[in-house]
């Protein structure tokens, strides 16, 4: 991940937030850069039986366990043999640490506050609940997550 | 350091002190209300008093100096023994205690003591104080001089403290470094006081004169050392002391002849109080002494978050021994193996050091208790003594804390339902005081806690009430329990047996809750009661539950932890053997040592995928295994697919987004680094007990087990049709099932019903086909694709007991006689006329040889049993066997021995007289019967048995209660070479 956008936005001086840029299912998205513990790759996860199925288990990232949220079946997406593959991005929650499995993690932008744009009430409901806004970037659009939202709802109902 | 700081920190240690110091008092108090001539206890007590008034006049908190100086003038009173020690008086000081606490707890909560008044309860414990002496009389403690010691005439213990308090108060007024000096004072005048004591009293410690010296050593002035002398003449005299004393008092206070080495050796502390403790030998920890402490504990005040990190860290280190362990394990010769195993030994050391900080003495989670039944006590107009063994047995922390609250509710039950009023006791003829037992011991890696009363006990005919009442139970369910069972039912959930809600008990807190709190922590605990002589709590709890150890298991390729405190033990069912899983009513059961254990299968419960035949096969497995658990009195097995070792494991708690999942109580990292899922016996044992029926069967079986020696048979107790409870030998019951009748069909003259995808013909016991109405349970009898229902009204018990045929048949057909069975005549029926009428060729069929087919053979039966003769005579003559009977080993021989041919002989292993292993070797001996095939007959049929018979020259080996073997092995014997390999 470069950080070479991120210092570019400090020098123009506008009030910016750097986000970590990921991408699950084609789909862009950002998670700011503070709420982002560590950036993994492939883990062996063991799953959890009777777990919701957002959980796709749990890992030991150096003597932690880590709860794995797979980020396709948090947003409906097929996800058939995603977990194995895919990139993980640890975050904290209520003081546990929660790694969200995604397709990739790319680099990280900084964004002048400005510019951001209430998320499109059209967009799936499921969708809209865990984004915080929305970036026009030249060539895509970038989702902000939330995290509290992607995992408040974890365990609390069964969403299937 | 500002001033502001050290005055919080001096607020934080009185805060903790005098917490501590209020639990000890309540206690102290109860036990001066029983012991009321006890002088160790109440100067105790007065000086716990003492202190807290003194500590609150620095700390500048006017409320609770008050209320604290209140009690003490009623101590005061009572220890010079103007006042008794009367119910009303230990009432006041413990209302003023009780005032004292909420203080506490305020200034705790804020910093700051609450707005508001105490005059209600110093009013009542002024005119305690005054209604018996003039206040006068308490400031003037020393008698004429000439009477008593210095030490008495100084105002013994009391006058000498609230001289050193008065004093520092007044050398705090006058010096000009009183604010630097203000936080140490306390220390200050607690060490005088000591000081004092020790120089009169003449006891070991540092006396007087050493702390003025340790004072100069710490670099007071000498003009503070004068000033502080004449304040505490000044003191002195104040509360009264002869002037001649006092000039002795103050000569105290200078060294004489004695050495001043000890006072060489201070401490660099700034100033005076701390010194002279730590000028005292052997006191490492001088800072939290208090001034009653006769021997000060080597023990250093830690924060639990400390303790805690420490703990975290040890757990992390010890997964990463693990860890370098396993990967060690799959090298040859290293060099960093000598040192991994030094490290191994440290790390596990470090370990159970770091355990032993968090033990506690089990004593902590008992202060509150004797103050407890003392107010139930006068409450309730009960006379309730707590009686407290054990307390210094040491637990972990964690679980200390989670068996406080469940031990209080149990304690305050047993004073408020448990024990009678004292009228009620007398008419009973019990001593007038009820009893109410606490007690802890260490037993094996576990800690027992038994609460016990000696009261009423808990009447198992209003258990039963409730039960049915609210629900949790029917009346037929229960009549197939035992009454150790039935009292098991308080700790369901909605039950409460106190007939009227005191303010006391019954505040919707159920034993329920209580149950699980000790199940949250892996314990289990029982009820035991007896009507009139009182009831019994037992919880068994482990010591630790941060590391513990586990059993790993595998169930679809997936592993998973199963703590093994509640493995009991483990069977492996390879798949061709012949005693394999069953179902009662579609759960699976297996017999364990003629005991039907519920089983629930690990792959069911987690919705695990069923494995295919390919990986079944790749990984070797050829059965499965059942891990036998426990938790509390309820035996179950558990399914998996394959054990491992067991391994020392951390636990950690499971993620907040997974943890309404009752199946896993933690999670951990095992020594390879993989994540698992510890399982939680007792959410595993709640799936099961969704069945209650098959609980209650496995119960019911353990219940009676081991109440009868000899040939003791489990019988399955039953009503059907008139004339008393029958029994049938459960051995040979395949199923119990519960069917509807009306789904039931006519075929022909039977009665069928479908079942398991076959034609099930029904019988009643009157050998008829049953009406098709009503649900009623059906035994199932199984022999191969074969099957029989026998319907029946109600199914009763299952009993173990020593069976004595009474009657024998007569003309009844289908019964082979009576037997007692629980106190009660029972009919045992003879299931063998049941295939019969049902299937006339029932037992001949399944083989291609069938039984005995080669014309009629003729068999001897050896059986001293008439039970087993009643059952087997019938069945081998069915079979086709012409059936020769002898009662006892010497019948048989004599038989013999006059000539008597036999093809086979079958012959009971425990007899009378001649036992089957003498009987064999005799007829071994003799060379007509070298050849012939000698069938055991046993009940005990374990590996040692057999080997032991066939060397005895047995043939063959069965169990008694299973006819298809015995069957089976006739056919065998007699149709292989008779001759084969017997034992030379």
């Amino acid at each position: 991940m470069t950080r070479s956008a991120h210092a570019a936005a400090r020098t123009s001086g506008a009030p910016a937030e750097d986000y970590v840029t990921m991408t699950i299912g084609g789909q862009t998205f950002g998670i700011p850069v503070l709420n982002v513990r560590d950036v993994l790759g492939p883990q062996a996860i063991t799953r959890v039986p009777l777990a919701p199925a957002e959980i796709a288990g749990s890992l030991n990232l150096r003597g932690r366990i880590v709860t794995a949220i797979n980020m396709r079946r948090r947003l409906d997406l097929p996800a058939d043999g995603f977990a194995e593959r895919a990139m993980a991005v640890v975050v904290e929650h209520d003081d546990e640490p929660f790694s969200l499995l995604v397709d990739e993690v790319g680099e990280v932008l900084s964004l002048p506050s400005a510019r951001r744009e209430p998320v499109p009430a059209t967009l799936d409901p499921r969708w809209r609940d865990v984004s915080q806004g929305i970036y026009r970037l030249e060539d895509k659009l970038l989702l902000v997550l939330s995290v509290g939202n992607v995992l408040g709802a974890i365990g609390t109902e069964t969403i299937h | 350091m500002s001033r502001g700081m050290q005055m919080d920190d001096l607020l934080t240690d009185f805060l903790t002190e005098t917490c501590e110091a209020l639990d000890v008092l309540d206690s102290e108090l109860v036990e001066l209300e029983q012991r009321p001539g006890d002088p160790a206890l109440l100067g105790s007590i007065f000086r716990v008093m003492h202190t807290i008034k003194g500590t609150c006049g620095f700390l500048g908190l006017p409320r609770l100096e008050a209320v604290a100086h209140a009690a003490e003038d009623v101590l005061g009173r009572v220890r010079a023994g103007e006042l008794g020690v009367s119910r009303d008086v230990i009432s006041q000081v413990l209302a003023a205690l009780d005032r004292i606490k909420e203080l506490v707890a305020a200034l705790g909560a804020c910093g700051s003591e609450p707005e508001g008044r105490d005059d209600d309860v110093i009013a009542v414990l002024r005119r305690t104080a005054e209604g018996t002496a003039a206040p006068e009389a308490k400031k003037d403690p020393a008698a004429p001089p000439g009477h008593g010691t210095l030490y008495e005439r100084a105002g013994s213990a009391s006058g000498i403290d609230t001289a050193c308090e008065l004093a520092c108060h007044g050398f705090l007024s006058k010096s000009p470094e009183a604010a630097a000096l203000a936080p140490d004072m306390l220390k200050l005048q607690f060490a005088l006081a000591k000081g004092f004591e020790v120089s009169l009293q003449q006891v070991p410690g540092i006396d007087i004169a050493d702390v003025m010296t340790c004072l100069t050593d710490n670099g007071w002035n000498d003009g503070d050392v004068s000033l502080l002398a004449g304040e505490l003449a000044e003191a002195f005299r104040s509360l009264g002391v002869a002037e001649g004393d006092i000039a002795s008092l103050t000569g105290l206070l200078r060294r004489s002849e004695k050495s001043e080495e000890s006072a060489a050796s201070g401490t660099d502390d700034a100033h005076g109080g701390i010194a002279p403790e730590a000028a005292r030998p052997a006191t490492p920890a001088p800072a939290t002494e208090k001034p009653d402490a006769a021997q000060p504990a080597q023990t250093l005040r830690v924060n639990i978050d400390v303790l805690e990190d420490l703990m975290t860290l040890v757990s992390e280190l010890v997964l990463t021994r693990n860890q370098l362990l396993q990967i060690m394990r799959g090298q040859g010769d290293n060099p960093f193996a000598t040192p991994l195993q030094r490290l191994n030994q440290v790390t596990t050391e470090l370990q159970e050091s770091v355990m032993m900080t968090r033990m506690q003495p089990i004593g902590n989670a008992w202060g509150k208790l004797p103050r407890l039944v003392r107010d139930l006590s006068q409450e309730l107009g009960k006379k309730i003594e707590l009686v407290m063994t054990g307390a210094d047995t040491e637990l972990d922390r964690q679980i200390l804390d989670s068996i406080r609250d469940p031990l209080t509710h149990m304690v305050r039950n047993s004073a408020d339902h448990g024990i009678e009023a004292a009228a009620d006791r007398l008419a009973r003829g019990k001593p007038e005081h009820g009893t109410v037992e606490l007690s802890a011991r260490h037993e094996g890696g576990h800690i027992v806690v038994v609460v016990s009363d000696d009261g009423r006990g808990l009447p198992t005919a209003k258990i039963r009430e409730k039960v049915v009442a609210n629900g949790l139970a029917t009346e037929a369910q229960l009549d197939g329990m035992s009454e150790q069972q039935i009292q098991q039912f308080i700790f369901r959930p909605g039950f409460s047996t106190a007939a009227a809600v005191t303010s006391v008990s019954g505040r919707g807190v159920g034993m329920d809750v209580v149950r699980n709190n000790i199940e949250k922590i892996g314990g289990i605990i029982e009820f035991q009661s007896t009507e009139g002589a009182g009831s019994r709590f037992i919880i068994k709890i482990p010591l630790t539950l941060a590391i513990v150890s586990a059993l790993i298991v595998e169930c679809s390729g997936e592993r998973f932890a199963l703590p093994q405190n509640s493995v009991v033990e483990l069977v492996r069912i390879s798949r061709n053997s012949p005693k394999g899983l069953e179902n009662i009513n579609g759960r699976p059961v297996y017999r364990l040592r003629d005991r039907l254990l519920p089983l629930v299968s690990l792959r069911e419960i987690l919705g695990l995928p069923e494995e295919d035949d390919r990986t079944r096969a790749q990984s070797g497995a050829d059965g499965t295994y059942v891990v036998v658990s426990q938790v509390g009195a309820f035996v179950f097995g558990i399914i998996v697919d394959k054990v491992f070792d067991t391994e020392e494991i951390v636990v950690k708690p499971v993620s907040r987004s997974m943890r309404h999942i009752s199946c896993f109580s933690g999670t951990t990292i095992l020594g390879d680094g993989r994540v698992i899922m510890i399982l939680d016996p007792n959410g595993l044992a709640s799936a099961v007990s969704a069945a209650p029926h098959a609980e209650a069967v496995a119960q019911a079986g353990r219940g009676e087990r081991g109440a009868h020696g000899g040939e003791a048979v489990s019988l399955l107790v039953f009503e059907a049709k008139s004339g008393g409870p029958k029994a049938v030998p459960l051995s040979l019951v395949a199923r119990l099932e519960e069917a509807d009748l009306a789904t039931a069909e006519r075929a022909g003259s039977r009665t069928v019903l479908q079942y398991r995808g076959g034609l099930m013909p029904l019988i009643d016991l009157d050998g008829n086909a049953p009406e098709l109405t009503g649900k009623h349970p059906i035994l199932v009898f199984v022999d191969g694709s074969r099957m029989l229902g026998l319907v029946v009204d109600r199914v009763i018990d299952i009993v173990e007991t020593a069976l004595d045929l009474q009657l024998a048949g007569g003309s009844r057909p289908g019964i082979l006689g009576s037997a007692i069975v629980s106190g009660a005549a029972t009919d045992i029926i003879d299931t063998v006329h049941y295939l019969r009428l049902c299937d006339a060729d029932w037992f001949e069929v399944d083989t291609d040889k069938p039984y005995g087919a080669e014309s009629e053979r003729n068999v001897l039966l050896v059986e001293d049993s008439a039970f087993f003769r009643n059952l087997l005579i019938p069945m081998l003559t069915i079979a086709g066997y012409s059936v020769t009977v002898a009662e006892h080993g010497e019948a048989a021989m004599t038989m013999c021995k006059e000539g008597a041919q036999f093809d086979i002989i079958v012959s009971d292993i425990e007899m009378p007289g001649l036992s089957g292993f003498d009987l064999v070797r005799k007829l071994r001996a003799d060379s007509r019967m070298k050849e012939v095939p000698i069938v055991a007959l046993s009940s005990h049929a374990n590996p040692q048995d057999i080997e032991r018979g066939m060397e005895a020259g047995f043939t063959d080996y069965v169990t008694k209660l299973d006819p298809k073997a015995l069957l089976g092995a006739l056919s065998r014997t007699s149709v292989a070479a008779p001759a084969k390999e017997i034992a030379a």
